[in-house]
């Protein structure tokens, strides 16, 4: 099963007031993930993620920096190139034309991860009680 | 016997005396000629001594009662004949005495050969054709010729090297030589003498290239471990295969028999070969046909039908397929085993294939019946187009192997046109679309769809879209008619799949596309012909 990696909807740069100054996908000395080379239909080459993997670090106009975490266990297919010439896609279609990365999971592996995945309902929900836990508090 | 000479009278005798059948010592005379192999088996063995007695006759030696053989195998005197068989010290056996071979001969013209175990014996005779017609007129095939495949045991390479052996020291006294490829095979003399009496009894000729072949195996279980030193002689011509039975197959051996020297398999072999007790039994005759191949074009009209049956992990997604729905029916007319099913391109389940159809070709293995004049061909696609609304065939027909070549042609050189009705999250104008009419050529970078991307390699295609024809239908949806070259992916040309294919509606639009449902209206290939129906 194919998974989409993107920016959740209550992630910080999604929320107004900020900018995109820059998408970093070289996030150490020896690893870029630009350099991600895929060959064949099992993805041979491929850079293995697990969940705490950075894909990428974003930096925004007010000085802070964003790492992407993976969340997810697979061979990383590809990165979208297109936020670095564009950043503003990333805020503007988060969902679709800016997303962050493509991971191919393990055949076995595929029902278990999509089972530890929210559902929408269940995200709006852990969004709600978080809302209502900082305001009580 | 006007083709044996001089030099094959000590051959003849030989082999006589070790109970070599007369076909077989005509094999290993080198005796070419088909007639003699077809005469019956009682005339050859009086030939035989006919020829032998021409020589002997100087000898002064009490003639044998040659004129009523019995039919029936005798067993009475074969063990006097046991120490003389059985010559295992590495020395080829040396011409025995006269009046041995009286004896010898008297029994021997009916023992089962200890070289080709009955083939060129009983196997030669009419029972034997009877049962194998039988058989083909039981399987119900079609067809206007035969080709016979006959399948040896290894142990018969292992008794002809033998003899062979035998034959080549006999003439070396005599100052000639003998290869192995001067003899007369042993299924090449079978054939001579089976085909025409196959071919009488079927009413068809045998021909090399027919299509319909019977095949008969032979095995003979009593001798199967006679090859078994072979593997110790010649270890490494005998690998354990995954698959087989037994390592020992019939190119092994050959293979071992012609690394093995001379004086290795004498060790190991008796010279002559010991007679066998029992005949070789032939339990596998079988018939085959070739496959035949039918084509044509589909109309697909439901959004719920898969090309290929959708099944995962045992269970059944959706019910039926193009193709099962196609073939079911042609399996039973051609009555046939299994088949392939290939086509030029493909559709989503949820795409409709409407104008010509889509060609498509059926490959119908092990067919019973292979005749089908145009009018039953209309008949078979009546049959299929009435027995479901959810496709639709046309121009069927009976085509050659090399036709699928090129139907292969079309999925990949030739254009399709499609009809994609279109959804925009903003609202259109007339003169938002109209523009689109105008692109010609257009050069799209598709990455590998996401949806196909777990089995497929990640690449990037460069497609043409040829033309494009817009019909608005409301603020929100308009309809797109659009030309392309083979191998485009039109859902993703509409909703951009993730801004992976550029450009798309959605950006040309500068709007959030989608594609709402899909037709092919038409696959450009002229392939196969039409007909007129």
């Amino acid at each position: 099963r194919i998974c989409v990696i993107t920016l959740a909807e209550a992630h910080p740069l999604l929320q107004s007031g900020k900018t995109i100054t820059s998408v970093n996908y070289q996030i150490s000395a020896n690893c870029s993930r630009l350099q991600n080379k895929v060959s064949g239909k099992s993805k041979r080459g491929a850079q293995f993620l697990t969940e705490l993997a950075p894909l990428c670090r974003i930096s925004s106009s007010d000085g802070e920096e964003y790492t992407i975490y993976s969340c997810i266990r697979g061979r990383l297919i590809e990165v979208n190139e297109n936020i670095l010439s564009n950043p503003a896609i990333l805020q503007e279609k988060p969902s679709t034309e800016g997303y962050i990365a493509v991971v191919l999971p393990k055949f076995e592996e595929s029902k278990h991860i999509t089972e530890g995945l929210l559902t929408q309902k269940e995200y709006e929900e852990v969004l709600l009680r978080r809302l209502n836990s900082s305001s009580g508090s | 016997m006007s083709s044996l000479t001089e030099k094959d009278r000590p051959i003849v005798q030989l082999l006589l005396n070790a109970g070599t059948c007369p076909r077989c010592i005509l094999r290993f005379c080198c005796v070419g000629s088909q007639a003699l192999y077809r005469r019956p088996y009682k005339d050859l063995v009086k030939d035989l001594k006919e020829f032998l007695k021409n020589n002997q006759e100087k000898e002064d030696t009490a003639c044998f009662d040659v004129v009523d053989l019995p039919c029936k195998r005798l067993r009475l005197e074969h063990t006097e004949k046991g120490p003389d068989d059985m010559n295992h010290n590495g020395a080829l056996q040396q011409i025995p005495s006269v009046s041995d071979g009286i004896t010898a001969m008297g029994n021997s013209a009916v023992e089962v050969c200890n070289v080709c175990l009955g083939i060129l014996q009983e196997f030669c005779e009419a029972d034997f054709v009877k049962k194998v017609c039988q058989k083909v007129n039981s399987a119900d095939y079609q067809f206007t010729s035969f080709v016979l495949s006959v399948s040896l045991p290894p142990q018969l390479s292992v008794r002809e090297h033998a003899v062979w052996l035998l034959a080549k020291q006999e003439l070396r006294k005599l100052g000639l030589s003998l290869a192995k490829d001067d003899l007369v095979q042993l299924k090449e003399a079978y054939k001579w003498i089976i085909h025409p009496q196959l071919s009488e009894e079927l009413g068809v000729p045998a021909d090399g290239k027919s299509l319909f072949e019977v095949s008969v195996v032979f095995a003979h279980p009593e001798t199967e471990e006679e090859c078994h030193f072979l593997a110790t002689a010649c270890p490494d011509c005998f690998k354990p295969a995954k698959n087989k039975q037994s390592v020992f197959t019939r190119m092994a051996v050959i293979k071992a028999l012609e690394k093995i020297k001379e004086e290795d398999f004498l060790k190991h072999f008796p010279c002559p070969p010991s007679l066998p007790k029992n005949l070789c039994v032939a339990p596998e005759i079988q018939c085959s046909n070739g496959a035949v191949f039918v084509a044509g074009r589909y109309n697909k009209y439901s959004r719920n039908l898969p090309q290929t049956p959708w099944i995962i992990d045992g269970e059944r997604k959706l019910e039926s397929s193009v193709e099962e729905l196609i073939s079911e029916h042609l399996m039973a007319g051609f009555k046939a085993d299994s088949f392939n099913f290939s086509s030029s391109g493909r559709e989503d389940v949820d795409v409709r294939t409407l104008g010509n159809g889509r060609p498509f070709a059926i490959e119908l293995v092990n067919p019973r019946r292979i005749h089908f004049t145009a009018e039953e061909m209309k008949g078979l696609q009546q049959t299929i187009n009435n027995s479901s609304d959810k496709i639709r065939v046309r121009d069927l027909q009976l085509v050659t192997r090399s036709a699928i070549g090129r139907m292969k042609e079309g999925e990949e050189e030739k254009t399709k046109t499609y009809s994609a009705l279109i959804w925009t999250d903003k609202a259109i104008q007339r003169e938002d679309i109209a523009f689109l009419d105008d692109i010609k050529e257009l050069k799209l970078d598709q990455k590998t769809p996401l949806r196909v991307l777990h089995r497929r390699p990640l690449a990037v295609r460069c497609r043409i879209i040829h033309t494009m024809k817009s019909e608005y239908i409301d603020e929100h949806h308009f309809r797109l008619h659009l030309k392309t070259q083979a191998g485009t992916y039109i859902k993703e040309f509409v909703h951009g799949d993730f801004g992976r294919t550029k450009p798309n509606i959605g950006s040309l639009l500068n709007r959030t596309a989608d594609i709402l449902e899909l037709d092919v209206e038409s696959v450009d290939v002229d392939w196969p012909p039409a007909l007129d129906n």
